[in-house]
């Protein structure tokens, strides 16, 4: 029932082999962008959330709940196919000169993470005693600045594990992207079984990259709980 | 062009949003969703309450091959158990499967992993005191668990349930990639044939998945809050 002979050498060597290893080197810089933009627009959003200022507040709110409660595919291709109709003139010229694909799996996925980032702050930011807050504006500091002294610094270090697990979803996330052409890893997969007829083995290829990586991530999160997070007691 | 004011079309494939091409063809578009959503859902729960109860077994030759399968499907992107599925499933079952029963087989596998984890997490948060109890009455191992533990464990895994078949709404669209006229490959074939409307197009389904997802995160938070407050006292 199951006769298949396998043949490793296509995708260990040669140009397929070369053709997986380009879709490996697109995905992680397809998370690493990602990633970035999304914890900066992350922490924005969180402190939005929180903000004394109703408006603010509601409308990061009513942010998160729409973009966490839809498809990363559908989002996905909103930015791409509709990215002409939302987007000024001059950055869609911009993009176009570029890497327009990538830049839309880019945006997608920068907006689709940070509300989760956002989240993951935000319960790091609550986890701090409102005590410290009250000290630090009762020693003068302003809002923004005591949250950016205060309670900032020691919400980040909170955050890093969930924020470390949200770089793994990314990066599974991110093949989504094949979706619209970006050639990342599952794209060459597939373009690896499409020129071969080898499925099986270019998709184990691909299969063991994702879990490498995930055994990395996973293995960098469990690291710091014991190493950063249990000697100070914050665990 | 009208820009923004294209909804039109929106209202003009309605009928095709909602169910696709039926009754002149096969089912698709929200219909589909639901359906996949909906019984990949039923199949996951019932798998991953049997992978769960094999995690928190005390055979170590059956906890540690299981929590291996569940962690490297958990590391894997939904796409990737897509393309296995796609691959496996027709050398296995020899002959031709439906696209839909390939999505659905791979949803279920991918989500069971995940209902295994909640599965393993909400029993270990049942007090050990009552597996000692349940022993020392002469129950077996296995007794204690299917009548006492459980029975109180999935009470509380409810609310995340409910979360999993959200992700498993939004994972549907995935569908696309193999050809099933959900939802989301709907909106493409509209979008291809109408092709200057994309924006209102994907907004709109967007909005579909949300009102869809934010009702059921909302009822399991509110499933969260009556559990907590039943447990308070």
């Amino acid at each position: 029932m199951f006769t298949y002979q396998f043949d490793w050498s296509v995708v260990l060597t040669g140009q397929y082999a070369q053709w997986i290893v380009d879709g490996i080197k697109v995905t992680i810089q397809l998370s690493v962008v990602s990633i970035v933009l999304s914890f900066m627009m992350g922490l924005l959003i969180a402190v939005m959330r929180m903000s004394q200022v109703a408006p603010i507040r509601g409308f990061a709110h009513g942010y998160l709940e729409f973009i966490r409660n839809t498809p990363l595919l559908v989002q996905i291709f909103f930015w791409y196919f509709g990215s002409y109709q939302i987007l000024p003139k001059v950055v869609n010229d911009w993009l176009n000169a570029r890497d327009f694909e990538f830049a839309a799996a880019v945006i997608a996925l920068t907006i689709y993470t940070s509300a989760f980032i956002a989240e993951d702050i935000r319960s790091g930011i609550r986890s701090i005693p409102k005590e410290q807050m009250e000290a630090a504006r009762s020693s003068g500091f302003s809002y923004l600045r005591s949250m950016q002294y205060i309670i900032l610094p020691q919400a980040v270090r909170i955050t890093i594990p969930p924020l470390i697990s949200q770089f793994l979803n990314l990066t599974k996330n991110s093949s989504l992207a094949m979706t619209i052409g970006v050639a990342e890893l599952t794209y060459q997969a597939r373009q690896v079984e499409s020129y071969t007829f080898r499925g099986f083995e270019a998709f184990t290829a691909a299969t063991l990259v994702y879990l490498s990586l995930s055994l990395i991530i996973t293995g960098l999160v469990t690291l710091y709980d014991k190493k950063v997070l249990s000697p100070t007691g914050m665990k | 062009m009208d820009g923004w004011f294209g909804f039109q079309v929106i209202w003009d494939n309605i009928e095709h949003f909602m169910i696709g091409r039926y009754p002149n063809g096969p089912i698709g578009g929200l219909a589909l969703t639901l359906w996949l959503a909906v019984v990949s859902c039923g199949l996951s729960i019932i798998i991953g309450i049997v992978l769960g109860l094999l995690c928190v077994s005390q055979n170590r030759f059956i906890k540690y091959p299981v929590l291996t399968v569940v962690n490297c499907i958990r590391g894997i992107p939904l796409l990737m158990v897509i393309f296995w599925m796609y691959f496996l499933l027709p050398a296995f079952m020899g002959g031709v499967v439906p696209e839909s029963w390939t999505v659905i087989a791979a949803l279920t596998v991918f989500t069971s992993a995940y209902m295994s984890q909640i599965v393993q997490a909400g029993i270990e948060a049942i007090p050990r005191g009552q597996m000692e109890a349940g022993l020392s009455t002469g129950l077996s191992r296995t007794h204690v668990m299917v009548f006492i533990i459980l029975p109180q464990a999935l009470r509380n895994m409810i609310p995340s349930f409910v979360n999993q078949l959200v992700s498993l709404i939004k994972d549907t669209s995935l569908a696309f990639i193999v050809g099933v006229a959900e939802l989301t490959h709907v909106a493409t074939q509209v979008n291809n044939r109408t092709m200057i409307y994309p924006a209102q197009i994907f907004l709109f389904i967007a909005v579909i998945y949300f009102i869809l997802c934010f009702m059921l995160t909302s009822y399991s938070r509110w499933l969260e809050q009556r559990l907590a407050y039943r447990k308070a006292i």
